[in-house]
């Protein structure tokens, strides 16, 4: 199975080499992205190999100065290959299907690079590979973001971005460099044998939550996401949203469960939880108050990677109060959630792109009433939504069920504070859940339902049979892994044995349950009681009531009529999108984000119009942009004062720095 | 012989819980227009209403979309669905294990979805206004029935209802005070998700207040019966779901026979009507809140509820 991803990955890395060659001919573009289909295909298939099969390692015949690039293949790397390889293959005919003409290299030869940045970050069995694997897929992604550079907010976001890339590449060097201490040797066998104690634990774990944790936008190194996420091209946003942040908590989950030994105390979880808990009711609520549909899909992603986060973080609680079953619950959750978010945030970033691509606008102000225009893209949306909305049968709420019950089991930990904080993010974790259900019912419904509110959006069309399969593909699968659960679980057992040394309770094919004889949860069985009971509920009104309706007028509340150049009525007597986050604005939004509300009035006698404003702001984001400008500009203040020093001064420096140097290594010697 | 007991009971459940769906409602309307020192219609004519307007055809707007059309379905058969999982007079029924809270939630939320939806569906803009605020109040209730799920948890060891129950028929819990703390968070739930006083009114059409009719402002004929049938059938269930875990008295155990089901049937009757006088004597002497007073209401909700599961953790750490 090893050779089979290699092999992927290689004839990945080769499109991306060859693609500027492939960009000169028509049907460059065509083949870059059918390749990248085939490849990431090829990837889900050899990760369902791996998880059936044994772990396999190889040590790759070049590689760093000081050793050959090692590889490896185990349950948990093959768990998340499957994530890229299903997002990746979605994403990948999407491209395909939009392509219209020759595509510009700088769109063509970063994205089977950064495909193949991740699937060799999944893949690394040593430090050094998987930093590169991170650093590619850093730098792929970011030409990416940067590709529409003529518009200043796109230019924001790649800098914040590559900002952030840069500060996360930088923590995990230090991290493995914490880890390896004085030998120096990053390969994850020999990390295993050295597990860190006592602060050089928590310093490790320091340092992989802001390396990971930033790429994977938990809070509060969140704030580049809403920007990066939306500026790429929609099948970007896709892979960025549905596998990148899933590459980051593969490292996270490397780090924590693997790499930094089995025996870590109880509170190593505790900041993986809090986190996760504040990420997801933060990145949900800006879901329900951001106007523009990426960026408020790209805010549930940070929502689904905070309930992610508190499954990891709990099964490490649980793997240090020596609760295995639990862990295993715990971790089994997170797992299928990473997977189900995956499919389903793909799924509705390309419904997304699809949308824009139709109606020429992200802006759901500048939308409405597509269903009857792309009724395939709307339905096929609707099973993402739902998911995303965690309503039974979908495959959001079987993961979200696995980790209520995790929560509402962590009591069984017996310290009071861990209980109390556990009781307080299983709160936080059913508003995140309730709330995304409001932005997910607040983007469908905007977008889908009601009147077209521009003529673009009244004449949006649906887009072509490959772009269509590309949604109904990650819809089905939405659909499949909702009513088969179970079937998942078992397929990651090897790998929850290898985070928690523990299987997760078995509760069957059809059905995962919450411990022996605790809960269960049978989707099938629910989806055939649903079913039944709907039929029902047909079969009884159809005996009782006429067939068909009759067709009236719309009935506006009272408007005076639209006049005629408004065939669809006026689009302001509809909910707009600020209109309909209002409640929450006012409910949650300002004590969270700093939300406001406001009337200029005109002066009395004037006729101008009264304006009524209203916005937010992410205080991470507030925090940031204040001082660390800041900070830059003084730090360039002091560099610039090297540039008036004198000859003697700057040989002064450079011999300053080679007797640091020297006395250091002397100090290292002696040690 | 317990399998056949447990289908025929479960049968028996589903008729019973629909058809008392639109009697507790013609009934708590009747006790309520008494309170007021109104006569009040008749307890049947909640029935008698849905026949009528199942006869007539519904009007839709021109630009309404097959959501329109599916939604009041899709919203009736999941209130089904659900009723059918919250233990009634019997324990052990065949959907027993099924019977999850999160679960029931779930197939709730997909309801309330449903009804959302359609209010958007035409784009107007009370349907709007009334989703938002739906899913508002739902975004606050959620974490105060899931701590209180918490409670019962921990005191159960399961979130499946008919487990619950039994537990607290049979397990000598006693009386708590976080069960108290739980009971007054579940009831704050059910008011908001019930759309009644003091969170909604459910007997006005006056704009400014209301958020359930505003949604359903578009449908009529047989959309609008299953949405009402819907709204009744949420409000059984959820006095049926509180008789079930926190008045288990005369519930007839698992495997038993029907002799013990009438017991389990008379008592199941008066904890209804009881818990129906309470609610309609509560309705009459509390004034409607303001909108954005609800999160309040549903945040004090939350603390109790997060308050009785603090003194569980407590206790249980000092047993």
């Amino acid at each position: 199975m090893l050779t089979l991803l290699l092999l992927a990955t290689g004839s990945l890395l080769a499109l991306a080499v060859a693609a500027p060659v492939l960009a000169r001919h028509e049907a460059g573009g065509r083949a870059v992205f059918g390749g990248c289909a085939a490849a990431s295909l090829l990837i889900a298939m050899g990760a369902i190999g791996g998880l059936l099969g044994s772990p396999e390692a190889a040590d790759l015949p070049f590689g760093p100065p000081w050793g050959p690039a090692r590889v490896a293949i185990d349950a948990l790397s093959a768990w998340f290959l499957l994530i890229l390889g299903l997002a990746g293959t979605a994403a990948s005919i999407f491209a395909l299907g939009s392509l219209h003409g020759p595509e510009a290299p700088r769109r063509l030869v970063p994205y089977p690079l950064f495909l193949a940045g991740m699937a060799v970050t999944l893949l690394a069995a040593d430090g050094f590979t998987l930093l590169l694997g991170f650093e590619a897929m850093s730098l792929a992604s970011w030409v990416l973001v940067a590709h529409d550079h003529e518009e200043e907010a796109n230019r924001r976001a790649a800098r914040i971005y590559l900002g952030f890339a840069g500060f996360g590449g930088l923590s995990l060097i230090l991290a493995f460099g914490m880890l390896a201490g004085g030998a120096g040797d990053v390969a994850f066998a020999a990390l295993r044998e050295a597990p860190p104690d006592g602060w050089r634990a928590a310093l490790v774990l320091a340092l992989v939550l802001a390396g990971a944790g930033s790429k994977a936008g938990l809070a509060p190194l969140h704030v580049w996401l809403p920007l990066a996420h939306p500026a790429a091209p929609s099948h970007v946003s896709a892979l960025m949203s549905g596998a990148m942040t899933k590459v980051a908590l593969y490292v996270l989950a490397r780090f924590a469960f693997d790499l930094m030994g089995t025996a870590q105390p109880l509170w190593l979880g505790a900041p993986l939880v809090a986190l996760g808990a504040a990420s997801a009711v933060i990145g949900a609520l800006r879901a329900n108050l951001e106007d523009d549909i990426k960026t408020l899909l790209a805010c549930s992603t940070i929502e689904n990677v905070g309930l992610i986060s508190i499954g990891l973080g709990l099964a490490l609680a649980f793997r240090g109060a020596d609760l295995p079953a639990l862990a295993a619950l715990a971790a089994g959750a997170a797992l299928l959630h990473a997977l189900n978010h995956a499919v389903f945030k793909t799924l509705l970033f390309l419904a997304a792109g699809e949308v824009l691509h139709g109606a020429l606008s992200r802006r759901i102000d500048r939308l409405g009433g597509l269903i009857h225009r792309m009724p395939v893209t709307a339905w096929a949306a609707l099973a993402g939504v739902a998911a995303a909305a965690s309503l039974p049968p979908l495959s959001g709420f079987a993961s979200e069920w696995l980790l209520l019950q995790a929560l509402l089991a962590s009591w069984r930990v017996g310290d009071l504070a861990f209980q109390m904080g556990a009781a307080a993010a299983t709160a936080l974790a059913a508003l995140a859940a309730a709330l995304a259900a409001a932005a997910m019912v607040r983007f469908w419904g905007l977008v889908f339902l009601g009147r077209p509110r521009t003529p673009r959006a009244a004449g949006a069309e649906e887009g072509g049979r490959l772009v269509q399969a590309a949604l109904i593909l990650p819809a089905g699968l939405t659909v499949l892994f909702g009513l088969l659960p179970g079937l998942m679980l078992d397929l990651a057992e090897p790998a929850l044995r290898l985070m928690t040394r523990a299987a997760a309770p078995r509760a069957g094919f059809v059905a995962i349950g919450a411990a022996e004889g605790g809960a269960r949860y049978w989707p099938l069985l629910v989806a055939l009681l649903l079913a039944a009971a709907i039929g029902a509920v047909v079969w009884a009104v159809r005996r009782r009531a006429p067939t068909g309706v009759a067709r009236g007028p719309i009935w506006d509340c009272g408007f005076i009529a639209a006049p005629h150049h408004l065939p669809f009525g006026d689009p302001s007597t509809q909910p707009t999108a600020s209109g309909f986050g209002q409640p929450l604005r006012r409910m949650l939004g300002t004590s969270l984000l700093v939300a406001r509300e406001g009337v200029t009035m005109p002066p009395p006698g004037a006729t101008g119009p009264a304006i009524l404003h209203s916005g937010f702001d992410d205080p991470a984001l507030v925090a940031l942009e204040g001082p660390v400008p800041r900070w830059r500009d003084a730090a360039a203040a002091q560099a610039e004062r090297l540039r008036d020093l004198s000859i003697r001064q700057c040989l002064g420096l450079t011999f300053g720095a080679v007797v640091l140097m020297l006395a250091l290594l002397a100090w290292l010697e002696a040690r | 012989m317990a399998i056949v007991w447990s289908i025929l009971s479960q049968a028996l459940h589903i008729v019973l819980i629909v058809a008392a769906a639109p009697v507790l409602t013609g009934v708590l309307r009747w006790l309520k227009a008494r309170m007021m020192g109104r006569r009040g219609a008749h307890p049947l004519q909640p029935l008698r209403d849905l026949l009528k307007l199942l006869r007539k055809t519904p009007v839709l707007a021109e630009n309404a979309s097959p959501v329109s059309r599916a939604a009041p379905y899709l919203a009736a058969g999941a209130a089904v669905a659900a009723a059918a999982l919250v233990p009634s007079f019997a324990r052990g029924m065949a959907f027993a294990p099924l019977s999850d809270l999160i679960v029931v939630a779930g197939l709730l939320a997909l309801g309330r979805v449903a009804m959302a939806l359609a209010g958007m569906d035409v784009g107007t803009p009370f349907g709007g206004l009334g989703a938002a605020r739906e899913m508002s109040f739902a975004a606050l209730a959620e974490p105060a029935l899931v701590v209180a799920a918490l409670s019962l948890a921990i005191l159960a060891g399961t979130t499946n209802l008919d487990a619950i129950a039994g537990a607290f028929r049979e397990g000598g819990l006693g009386l708590r005070v976080s069960l108290g703390l739980a009971l007054v968070a579940l009831l704050a739930v059910a008011i908001a998700e019930n759309a009644r006083i003091p969170v909604d009114n459910p007997a006005t059409h006056l704009e400014l207040t209301m958020v359930h009719e505003a949604m359903i402002l578009e449908a009529s004929g047989r959309h609008l019966a299953l949405w009402d049938f819907a709204a009744m059938l949420r409000l059984t269930l959820w006095l049926a779901l509180l008789s079930a875990v926190f008045l288990p008295l005369g519930q007839a155990p698992a495997g038993a026979g029907p002799h013990l089901w009438i017991l389990g049937l008379v008592a199941w009757v008066a904890k209804m009507g009881a818990l129906a006088l309470a609610l309609a004597a509560f309705e009459s002497a509390i004034a409607k809140m303001r909108v954005f007073r609800v999160p309040e209401f549903l945040g004090a909700a939350l603390l109790l509820g997060l308050l009785g599961a603090v003194l569980l953790f407590v206790s249980t750490g000092l047993t």
